[in-house]
C-alpha cells in the first residue's frame, strides 16, 4: 500500500469517528426538538406540575435550577478562587501538605458526582449539617461537585499570569496581597471566569445526587432557599417515567429548556475568552 | 517602618527641596576611584555570600556603591551578578531555598537585619528588569501603580508626568497615556519600567541587564538615560556587555566563576572592582584583563 494511501485511509478514519459524534448529537437534538416544540408553551415557564399533561409546567423546576445556579456560584467561586490563589501563590509546594492536597483535588475531580450525592446524604441532610432536603443542600452538594474543577481550571488561569509581572509588582514596593488582588487576579479573571461558567453548566444538568438526597418529583409551589426543591433535570426524569404521551412532549420540552440555559452559559464563557484573552 | 530606614526626601514632590544640581560633578573620563570614594556610600557590602538550597552561589563579596554613580556588574554567565544585583533590594527572598549570609547597608543601615520589612526596602530602591515586564493594563496605570499601592491618591497625574518625562518618554506618550502599555516597542516598554520605578521615589535604581532584549537604537536611548538619571539617582547595572558598562559606568566590578577543588561546584566571585578607566585600560588582576581583552568570556 502507499504511503499516500495510508494517509487517506487514516484521514478517513478520522472523519468516520467525527461523524459518528456529531451524528449522534445531530440525532439528539433533532429528535428532541420533534419531540419537545409542542410542548414548549407559555405554561411550561408559568405552571407547576399536574397529574394531566396538558394542565402542567415546569415552573418550580426551572425557579429551583435558577436559585441553584445562584447559590452555586455564590459558594463556589470564593472556595475556589481562595482555594487557588493558596495553592499557586502562597503554598510552600515541597511540604507534604500542600502536595497531599494537591493530589487529593486532582483525584476529588474524577469521583462520581453520585458519591458527593452519598456524602451529602449523610453530612448536609442528615448527620452533622442535618439541614433536611431543601434546596440549599443541593446547592451544598453541587457545590461539592465542581469545586475540584473549578479550582483546577482557576488555577491554570494563575499559573498562566507571567511571573514578571509578579515581580514586577513587587519591586514596586507592593505587597503580595496588593500583587494578587490588583495584577494577579485580574489577569486572570477571563480564564477563572470561563472556567467557572463551564463547572457551572456541568452542574446544572447533575441529576443523580439530587435524585439521592431526595430532590421532591412533585412540587407544585416555587422553591425557596429553605425549602423542598425540584431541580430541572429531576423534572425530566419524573416526566419520561409516565406512561402517558403528553408527559413525554413535556419531558422533552424541557429539555430544550435545560439545553438553552447550558448553552447560553458555555456561549458566555466563550464570549468571555475571546473578549479578555490576554497575549504576553 | 520609617525609622528603620534612612530618610530620603521625594525627589518628586514639589515640595522637597530640589538637588542643586551643580554640586554634582559629572564624572569625567579619567576619574580615578579615589574620586568617586569622596562621596557617600549608599552601599556597603560585606563579606557576601548567596546559595540556593545550600549550593553556594555567590561567595564572600565585599564592596562599596557610592551615591549619584553608575556603578555597572561584569562577567561570563553563571557568575553571581544578577544574583548579587538581586540582594540590594531583597529580591532573593523570593526565591525559594535562597539564604543570604553576611552584609548589605544601605546608607549604614543593614538591609537584611531583623525587623526590616522587604517591601519597604524595595519602595526605596528600585528595580528594573532584563525582559520589559509593563502591566496589562494603560500606560498610565503603569506608573500610578507604585504610588497606588503606597496609598497616594492625590497628585498623581503631575507624577506620572514627572516620571515619564524623567524617562524620557513624556513626548511619546503623552497623546495616549490611557492605551494599553503592551502596545508600545521594546525599547518604549522598558523606559515605561524606568519611569514606573521612578514613581516611587527612590533614590537607586537597580538595572538587571535592562537593554539585552533592545535593538542597539533603544538600548543607546536607555544608556543616554542612565546618563541623566545618575545627577539624581544612584544606578548600579548588570551587563554582560562590556562596552556599555565602559559608556556608561563609573566604576565596574568584574565577577568571575571559581571552581572548587573537587571539580564539582563552582560559584561566583568579585575579582576586581575599581573605576571603570581603570578596569578597561590597566586592570590588576590577570582575569579581569584576560575579560575584557575579549581572551575569556
Amino acid at each position: 500500500m502507499s504511503r499516500k494511501v495510508k494517509g487517506r485511509i487514516f484521514v478517513g478514519a478520522m472523519v468516520f469517528c467525527l461523524a459518528v459524534s456529531f451524528g449522534t448529537l445531530g440525532w439528539l437534538l433533532v429528535t428532541t426538538f420533534i419531540d419537545g416544540i409542542p410542548g414548549l408553551t407559555g405554561k411550561l415557564f408559568t405552571d407547576p406540575p399536574s397529574t394531566q399533561p396538558e394542565e402542567a409546567g415546569a415552573r418550580p423546576a426551572i425557579l429551583a435550577t435558577i436559585y441553584l445556579a445562584v447559590l452555586l456560584l455564590m459558594m463556589t467561586v470564593p472556595i475556589g478562587v481562595a482555594t487557588a490563589i493558596y495553592l499557586e501563590e502562597y503554598a510552600h509546594k515541597e511540604r507534604w501538605y500542600n502536595r497531599l492536597l494537591e493530589l487529593n483535588i486532582q483525584n476529588l475531580a474524577a469521583v462520581p458526582a453520585i458519591v458527593y450525592g452519598i456524602l451529602g446524604l449523610a453530612f448536609v441532610v442528615r448527620g452533622p449539617l442535618g439541614i433536611g432536603r431543601v434546596l440549599l443542600a443541593g446547592a451544598i452538594i453541587l457545590t461539592l461537585v465542581v469545586l475540584p474543577t473549578l479550582i483546577i481550571s482557576s488555577r491554570e488561569a494563575i499559573r498562566a499570569v507571567p511571573d514578571s509581572i509578579r515581580q514586577g509588582g513587587l519591586a514596586l514596593g507592593a505587597t503580595q496581597w496588593q500583587v494578587i488582588w490588583r495584577q494577579v487576579l485580574p489577569a486572570s479573571i477571563p480564564g477563572i471566569a470561563t472556567g467557572s461558567i463551564l463547572a457551572l453548566s456541568r452542574a446544572v444538568g447533575e441529576t443523580a445526587p439530587l435524585l439521592l438526597i431526595g430532590a421532591l418529583q412533585y412540587v407544585a409551589f416555587d422553591p425557596t432557599v429553605l425549602g423542598a426543591f425540584t431541580a430541572l433535570p429531576v423534572q425530566i426524569y419524573t416526566w419520561i417515567k409516565f406512561p402517558n404521551p403528553g408527559f413525554q412532549t413535556l419531558a422533552a420540552a424541557a429539555i430544550i429548556v435545560l439545553l438553552a440555559i447550558v448553552l447560553t452559559m458555555n456561549a458566555i464563557a466563550i464570549f468571555l475568552r475571546n473578549r479578555f484573552r490576554q497575549t504576553w | 517602618m520609617d525609622e528603620k530606614l534612612p530618610k530620603t526626601h521625594s525627589r518628586l514632590n514639589p515640595d522637597s527641596p530640589s538637588i542643586d544640581s551643580a554640586r554634582i560633578a559629572e564624572v569625567a573620563v579619567g576619574t580615578t576611584k579615589r574620586d568617586i570614594e569622596r562621596r557617600d556610600k549608599v552601599f556597603h557590602v560585606g563579606d557576601l555570600s548567596v546559595a540556593y538550597n545550600g549550593k553556594l552561589a555567590l561567595r564572600g563579596v565585599s564592596l562599596d556603591v557610592y551615591e549619584n554613580t553608575v556603578t555597572a556588574f561584569i562577567g561570563p554567565s553563571g557568575c553571581g551578578k544578577s544574583t548579587f544585583i538581586r540582594c540590594f533590594n531583597r529580591m532573593n527572598d523570593l526565591i525559594l531555598g535562597a539564604t543570604v549570609d553576611g552584609e548589605v547597608a544601605y546608607h549604614g543601615k543593614d538591609l537584611y537585619a531583623r525587623g526590616v520589612d522587604p517591601v519597604e526596602v524595595r519602595r526605596r530602591i528600585g528595580m528594573v528588569f532584563q525582559k520589559p515586564n509593563p502591566f496589562p493594563k494603560s500606560i498610565y496605570d503603569n506608573v500610578a501603580f507604585g504610588p497606588r499601592v503606597l496609598g497616594q491618591k492625590k497628585g498623581l497625574d503631575e507624577l506620572v508626568e514627572g516620571s515619564l518625562r524623567r524617562a524620557a518618554l513624556w513626548d511619546e506618550v503623552k497623546d495616549r497615556l490611557k492605551d494599553g502599555a503592551l502596545g508600545l516597542s521594546g525599547g518604549q516598554q522598558q523606559r515605561l519600567c524606568i519611569a514606573r520605578a521612578l514613581a516611587t521615589s527612590p533614590d537607586v535604581l537597580l538595572m538587571d541587564e535592562p537593554a539585552s532584549a533592545l535593538d542597539p537604537i533603544a538600548t543607546a536611548a536607555i544608556e543616554d538615560l542612565m546618563h541623566d538619571l545618575k545627577r539624581e539617582y544612584t544606578i548600579v547595572v548588570v551587563t554582560h556587555n562590556m562596552q556599555q558598562a565602559a559608556r556608561v559606568a563609573d566604576m565596574t566590578a568584574f565577577f568571575s566563576v571559581e571552581v572548587h577543588e573537587d571539580g564539582k561546584g563552582r560559584n561566583g566571585i568579585l575579582v576586581e572592582y575599581d573605576a571603570t578607566t581603570k578596569m578597561f585600560t590597566q586592570p590588576s588582576d590577570k582575569r579581569t584583563e584576560d575579560y575584557v581583552t575579549g581572551r575569556f568570556g
